[in-house]
């Protein structure tokens, strides 16, 4: 689903975030990428984004070569992906249900397809009684599922999450990774980049570990 | 950006069917872009009416800048209203010699009348004249002091026919011939004058009106920049979770065309106001010259045309700052 040939990234001030790293991730797979902060973990996720791109080698994606996506294909291309982030970026004036049926609405749904998904996917992560909410009256817990949420409603075929439970307590996090597990089981590929190493190794996934920039575990499936 | 969506209360249907990828039709597509365009203008409106401060300001500030060009071509119109009633039959004034009395200064304006190419004449006597004069000079005082009358007799000649330029100063020239005339004016030079002098104040306003428009487009420009960099988190995660760059502009596209059509009502509103604020003193004043002159105002069609005006000022304002702006927002 996810293939990494020889990918190096090189910085205009000459830091390398990436070197020679190649990876394979299945479809069905749940994957880990731990390492250091600076390690690269990051850089690998906004890579599958575009958010960036490899100075060196070629990043594959549901069988496209990223390189031939030019920037207006851009948004086409995220709307296949679902991302969670550390600090779950919610948009703060608005309600839970108006922050989760947001990539619907970029898709173009019409509203009662929308209005059906966002609380399917609310339900699935415990908060369709909050759609009303502010996302500010809500736990760090919540909002990180609010961001889960928004991440799995336009039902993406690939799950990204950048330390998804860098804010939350053990329980919390470990309720979380749960989440990711379940959605991996109904066929979603989710590669979820933490440094909670106590957290990761009790969950029986592959683990791909990153050390300034090259791979050093996990490379093959 | 996304508006806020009416969530109606349905009961939740059922849960994911699947991992199946989204597919949408063209129709459907259709039916969302318009979707899109409606939540875009009325989240757009909300937040320009959330905030009437700023958003009265802003309205003002282009309503003046558009109603300043408009008033003064108004006014120009009217001008023009006026003065080509007066355009083509120039006159020639016959001031008489001092010593000339009444009957001759009327059996002159006989004589003259008999002439082919004088079309009309009117005797203005030096007494009808004084009184003019002190209506409409305010200088009563000044010639109740004066011991005798200073004005001449007047007798006012039209040129017949068209009154091509050339026989009206050959006529003149003829007039001035006459022993009993002191001296023949022909009133056209005034005339050339004023249209000379309407044809710099027409350029005069084009530039000011000019300038203006591009001082509104700055303002919008600025606006729109200001709404940019207030919502920049916002912007960011649009374009995270597959916002295109249509998708994040359109908001900002109707928050400019708001901004730019409560901007030309505004003007139109102004002028409409200043002209009902000239009203009765220039109908005073050209009751004192005996002109059936009314002011004629924009009309509904030239304030629709401001209204316009003002809307398109405003997407081509918001088009400038966001050209600018959004493509330098990505996500970090």
């Amino acid at each position: 689903m996810i293939s990494f040939d020889r990918v190096s990234k090189r910085y205009a001030e000459g830091h390398d975030a990436l070197r020679e790293v190649s990876v394979n991730i299945g479809k069905d797979e749940l994957v880990f990428i731990t390492g250091h902060s600076g390690a690269g973990k990051t850089t690998l996720l906004r890579m599958i984004m575009l958010m960036e791109r490899p100075s060196r080698g070629q990043v594959l994606v549901d069988g496209q070569n990223l390189a031939n996506i030019g920037s207006r294909g851009i948004p086409r291309h995220r709307r296949n992906i679902g991302v969670v982030f550390q600090n779950h970026r919610l948009l703060l004036d608005r309600t839970v249900f108006d922050n989760v049926a947001l990539p619907l609405v970029i898709a173009g749904h019409d509203h009662r397809e929308v209005g059906r998904r966002v609380r399917a996917a609310l339900d699935k992560v415990g908060l369709l009684k909050r759609e009303r909410a502010m996302p500010v009256t809500l736990s760090g817990g919540e909002q990180q599922r609010v961001g889960i949420a928004r991440a799995v409603v336009g039902k993406p075929k690939i799950l990204l999450a950048d330390e998804p439970t860098g804010n939350l307590d053990p329980g919390l996090s470990a309720e979380i990774m749960q989440l990711f597990e379940e959605f991996n089981q109904v066929g979603v590929t989710v590669l979820i980049a933490s440094h909670d190493l106590a957290l990761i190794s009790r969950l029986h996934h592959r683990i791909i570990t990153l050390r300034d920039g090259r791979l050093v575990a996990g490379g093959k499936s | 950006m996304i508006g806020r969506l009416k969530a109606t209360r349905s009961v939740p249907g059922g849960r994911r069917e699947g991992a199946s990828q989204s597919r949408t039709g063209l129709r459907d597509r259709y039916q969302a872009w318009l979707q899109h365009h409606r939540l875009s203008a009325a989240d757009s409106m909300t937040r320009v009416i959330d905030n009437p401060v700023s958003s009265v300001m802003t309205w003002l500030v282009i309503g003046i800048a558009l109603a300043l060009p408009t008033g003064l071509n108004v006014a120009l119109d009217n001008v023009s209203q006026l003065s080509s009633s007066w355009d083509s039959p120039a006159q020639i004034s016959l001031f008489l010699q001092d010593g000339v009395s009444d009957d001759r200064a009327r059996q002159l304006q006989a004589e003259l009348d008999e002439r082919p190419d004088v079309a009309e004449t009117r005797f203005v006597s030096r007494e009808e004249a004084l009184d003019e004069f002190r209506t409409l000079s305010g200088f009563a005082d000044v010639l109740a002091s004066l011991d005798s009358n200073p004005l001449p007799h007047l007798i006012l000649v039209s040129p017949a026919g068209a009154a091509a330029q050339s026989a009206a100063l050959a006529l003149r020239e003829d007039l001035q011939a006459y022993p009993d005339v002191a001296q023949a004016v022909l009133d056209m030079e005034w005339l050339q004058r004023l249209n000379s002098l309407m044809e710099l104040s027409r350029r005069l306003v084009l530039a000011v009106g000019g300038l203006l428009v591009v001082g509104v487009l700055l303002i919008l420009g600025n606006t729109i920049r200001l709404a940019i960099e207030s919502r920049r988190e916002e912007i960011v995660i649009v374009k995270l979770v597959g916002g295109s760059n249509a998708f994040v502009r359109r908001p900002f596209l109707y928050t400019g065309l708001w901004y730019g059509v409560g901007g030309g009502v505004f003007a139109a509103v102004l002028v409409a106001a200043s002209l009902w604020f000239l009203r009765q003193p220039i109908s005073e004043l050209a009751g004192l010259y005996q002109s059936e002159f009314r002011l004629r105002g924009l009309g509904v069609m030239g304030g629709l045309n401001l209204v316009i005006l003002g809307g398109l000022l405003g997407l081509a304002g918001s088009w400038l700052a966001v050209a600018r702006h959004l493509a330098d927002i990505q996500p970090r």
